[in-house]
């Protein structure tokens, strides 16, 4: 046809999404910092064999409750001669996987839920959002203590409790983008051309609702440390002599007097994490809720 | 209209209603009725235009044809066939054989799919083809609609609004429909985009023979595009006319103020005072009393406010629902 | 030509531009132009060619940064507003240079009533009691003829409809001590056509009763035939022609002038016609344009030297002048 003039295309490369969010999320400090952070424990996480220094469960009692920088002890060792340094970095290992298990456990069913309830609207969006506002209701510290007791203390049941609390957060704000997203022109016209449900549903709405739910999943994998720490330190998570944060504060707590480092690392080690979590989310959310629709 | 034509599409006082809630003291349902007992055919190879100012109900129309509405009451019927039966095999047949062309060209695409998958997804949901002969039939269409089908790779947001359009109208394109409905398909554009979109328009109708149903508010794309023309007003046909007819001599008040409300063509003769109507569009949420139109109608009698005038052939061809054309007051 | 009235704002060549992420924008190049006392100065062109921005340019409500005068002055009753201070500039919107938008209902607060709003700019500015404010106001609303004003004063701005938005909005615009210039950003755009007719004419009217300046800013050459006195005719940030309203649309000489006239399906000669004169291809993006003229690729008459360099001013007339190489060569619609 004669309009061949109209293929001419603009020059310049346009960013792609991810492009521009990167763009972004270089100029702002604080979700660099928090990124940074993250990388940091991810390394740590995934080299944790390399770089700890000794076996983490390994006891040297006569070398118990080392203080800091003595003897080759960088972090000092705890009251059962065990390395701090190695027990965090390996703490780094457990929490990092506690927290995309639970975050990935609640995305999975959130999304599911999210997505059908606002998809299919009425009635059925009505039950199951009263259902959730039930949940929510419950105080979560309590309703995680009640499946882990349910089934049994365990770090994987902690995983799992932290997981299920946390799927009507998600259900709620991937319904509400589902809710946003599902009238738009491009939906109708994919529904105009005979698409069935599920691809409307996960192929077309979804991808382009994930902007908030991976700001709340970012933000998430923060919580889900700090309670599984809480979990742990209640003696509902992970058992001893795992090298997990929580635990490890609970576990030598009479300490705090004479070996302040045994507590204290570790509950710096759960601070920074969660901080780095947060601040990398918040970032993500102040760069991608505003615009991406222009 | 074409003498001999066969009619493509039937609706028969047609109505969709949607359930309004007022948020307030008492939470109050009301009913908004977009569509409100609309008849009329279209005609095969027909290019029928529907104009009318927001909130008239144009748009519900053309998507409650579509289906992407349910009805609330009446018959839409594709070729004789009920397209509100269930039917699901049937169903497909008329979902190939229909399609529509959105507003927005920014908002109508997928920003997360590739324009090949944009345009091919209409293959791949009805399985049409080989993924070769599915990639082959998308650069035709491309090509059909002035697209480099080098792009296809590329995202929607690095088109501009009018190449979004045409990748719009290649999807409308990929499954050879009949019948196309154009919701309002150049009002986003810029003028001189908007005039290479109808152009395009135009040409492929006369291509493959379309029959389209070209929805807009802006009468002037109305008047050059279509061969009929019908104006709503608040959910119900006010007047339907052949273009020339309709351009020429309407009859009906509001049709009027359309066609005075329009603005000038040319700075000449503007100081002559126009007759502008008054008054706000009402909502459509209990619309007034009688014709719809009374309260801004210059011509407004008794029998006006009290009972909705019939649609009624004036001329034929030409009707309207106004008592006091219809002299029947 | 009626006898020349005085220079109420005189842009001088404002270049503004925008450092985006994607590259420097050139939004505004090297654009002047003057709105006299009583004049309706209609600012044309298509999304993107940098209208709205130069009208933007006079109240700074341009996001600065990213974006950036680079060049110009805007010389308003002595002073040039680009030297002035936030706090000066914010002094002089709604008093003596008024705005209003394509949707009133951004540019009102929701929590108050519209009468309270327009009330308060007659209390702040002009030291009123508030029952004169208050009478002052429905003064107002008779004048831009909102009907019952007495009761539309306490109404809140949701509670009106588009078009009685707009009248408010005008009302407002109006409550300043001395009128001066009034910016019209696409004001008939969002609404319909019955109703956009009706702002039309209270505008024109609201011309003629006080001696107002309208700058008008709008992508409709329907809008401009029915309100301009003058018009400029803007593309990818450049002036490109600028003639009295008249002279545009009968001897139009830029060939985007042109090509924009044709396009309208509403004009005259597409009687009976099944095509459009269409301008071909798409606004050039506007990081890559060079020191040509930035329609030549979609221009039938361009030559070699049009990609090379944009044409200085030539003046045709007592009020009409175009920026192009080739003007000679385009005819009459």
């Amino acid at each position: 046809m004669k309009s061949s003039e109209t293929m001419d295309i603009p020059r310049i490369k346009e960013p792609t999404p991810l492009q521009e969010t990167w763009y972004h999320l270089k100029k702002n400090k604080g979700a660099m910092t928090g990124l940074g952070i993250i990388t940091m424990f991810v390394l740590m996480a995934i080299f944790a064999p390399i770089v700890s220094p000794r076996d983490p469960l390994a006891q040297q009692i006569s070398e118990r409750l080392t203080p800091m920088f003595t003897n080759g002890y960088i972090f000092g060792s705890d009251d059962l001669g065990r390395d701090m340094l190695s027990r965090l970095i390996y703490g780094a290992r457990i929490s990092m996987t506690i927290g995309v298990v639970s975050v990935g456990i609640s995305l999975f069913f959130g999304i599911i839920i999210g997505v059908t309830s606002a998809y299919y609207g009425g009635t059925f969006d009505k039950i199951v959002m009263r259902l959730i506002d039930i949940m929510l209701a419950f105080p979560y510290i309590l309703l995680t203590i009640v499946i882990v007791s349910l089934l049994g203390p365990s770090l994987t049941n902690a995983m799992v409790a932290i997981g299920i609390s946390q799927v009507p957060r998600y259900a709620r704000v991937v319904r509400a983008s589902v809710l946003a997203e599902k009238e738009s022109d491009y939906v109708l016209a994919e529904k105009a051309l005979g698409a069935g449900n599920f691809e409307l549903m996960f192929l077309t709405i979804l991808p382009n609702c994930l902007s908030p739910t991976i700001v709340q999943a970012t933000l998430g994998v923060g919580e889900a440390i700090l309670n599984s720490a809480g979990l742990s330190f209640l003696g509902l998570g992970a058992q001893p002599p795992t090298p997990e944060w929580g635990l490890m504060i609970a576990s030598s707590k009479q300490f705090i007097t004479n070996a302040w480092w045994i507590v204290t690392l570790p509950g710096l080690a759960i601070l920074l994490a969660v901080l780095g979590f947060n601040l990398f989310g918040d970032g993500l959310r102040d760069i991608l809720d505003p615009k991406m629709r222009n | 209209m074409p003498v001999g034509a066969s009619t493509i599409i039937e609706v028969r006082d047609l109505k969709k209603y949607f359930t309004i809630k007022t948020e307030g003291v008492s939470e109050e349902k009301s009913l908004l009725k977009a569509v409100d007992g609309v008849s009329m055919d279209v005609f095969e190879g027909e290019i029928l235009g529907v104009v009318g100012e927001s909130g008239c109900g144009k748009s519900t129309l053309g998507k409650t044809i579509m289906r992407l509405h349910d009805k609330t009451d009446g018959q839409v019927l594709y070729r004789g066939k009920d397209l509100f039966a269930k039917d699901p095999a049937a169903m497909k047949d008329m979902t190939l054989k229909m399609q529509m062309i959105f507003q927005d060209p920014y908002s109508s695409l997928n920003p997360r799919k590739k324009v090949s998958k944009i345009i091919g997804q209409p293959l791949d949901i009805h399985k049409i083809g080989t993924p070769e002969e599915r990639l082959e039939r998308v650069a035709h269409l491309m090509e059909e609609v002035g697209l480099n089908p080098k792009f296809r790779t590329r995202y929607p947001h690095q088109f501009s609004g009018g190449q979004r359009q045409r990748i719009g109208i290649a999807r409308a394109l990929a499954l050879n429909p009949e019948f196309i409905v154009c919701d309002e398909a150049v009002s986003a554009l810029d003028v001189s985009v908007q005039a290479q979109i109808l152009n395009l328009l135009l040409d492929l109708q006369e291509k493959y023979g379309f029959t389209y149903l070209f929805i807009a508010h802006d009468l002037a794309v109305v008047e050059f595009i279509a061969t009929r023309i019908l104006v709503m007003y608040l959910g119900r046909i006010v007047e339907i006319a052949d273009k020339h007819e309709l351009v020429g001599n309407h009859v009906h008040p509001y049709t009027q103020a359309l066609f005075e409300a329009f603005p000038a063509t040319s700075p000449k003769g503007r100081e002559l005072k126009k007759r502008i109507v008054m008054g706000d569009v009402p909502s459509p949420i209990n619309p007034p009393q009688g014709c719809h139109f009374h309260p801004r109608c210059p011509y407004a009698v008794d029998k006006c406010r009290q009972a909705y005038p019939p649609l009624k052939e004036v001329s034929p061809g030409h009707s309207a629902a106004c008592w006091v054309v219809q002299k029947d007051i | 030509m009626a006898e020349k009235k005085e220079i109420l704002l005189s842009i001088q060549n404002l270049s503004f531009s925008f450092d985006t992420q994607r590259g420097v924008v050139n939004a505004v190049r090297d654009i002047s132009l003057d709105i006299r006392k009583g004049e309706t100065l209609t600012l044309v062109g298509e999304s993107g060619c940098g209208k709205s921005v130069t009208a933007h340019a006079i109240n700074q409500l341009n996001p600065m940064p990213p974006g950036k005068v680079d060049h110009g002055k805007i010389m308003f009753r002595g002073t040039d507003l680009l030297t002035l201070k936030r706090h000066e500039i914010e002094k002089l919107r709604g008093t003596q240079i008024s705005m209003i938008f394509q949707e009133p209902m951004t540019a009102l607060n929701p929590v108050f009533t519209v009468g309270a709003q327009i009330a308060d700019v007659f209390m702040t500015h002009q030291h009123m009691t508030k029952q004169e404010a208050m009478e002052r106001t429905i003064d107002l609303f008779k004048l831009v003829k909102i009907p019952a004003p007495e009761r539309r004063v306490n109404s809140y701005p949701h509670q009106l409809s588009g078009g009685m938005r707009q009248r408010a909005m005008i009302a407002m615009a109006l409550a300043s001590p001395e009128p001066g210039l009034m910016i019209a950003d696409e004001p008939t755009t969002a609404l319909d056509v019955t109703i956009q007719a009706q702002i039309l004419d209270l505008l024109n009217d609201l011309k003629h009763k006080i001696e107002m300046s309208i700058l008008l800013i709008t992508h409709d050459m329907g809008v401009v035939a029915e309100m301009a006195d003058r018009v400029v005719v803007m593309y990818a940030g450049r002036k490109v022609e600028e003639a009295d309203v008249f002279s545009i649309f009968e001897t139009p000489r830029h060939p985007y002038t042109l090509g924009l006239l044709n396009s309208l399906p509403s004009n005259t000669k597409y009687k009976n016609a099944r095509r459009l004169e269409a301008i071909t291809g798409t606004v050039p993006d506007m990081r890559t344009i060079g020191a040509g003229c930035p329609f030549e690729n979609r221009c039938a008459y361009a030559s070699e030297k049009c990609g090379q360099e944009f044409p200085t001013e030539t003046v045709l007339g007592e009020s009409h002048s175009v920026w192009c190489h080739n003007y000679h060569m385009v005819k009459e619609g």
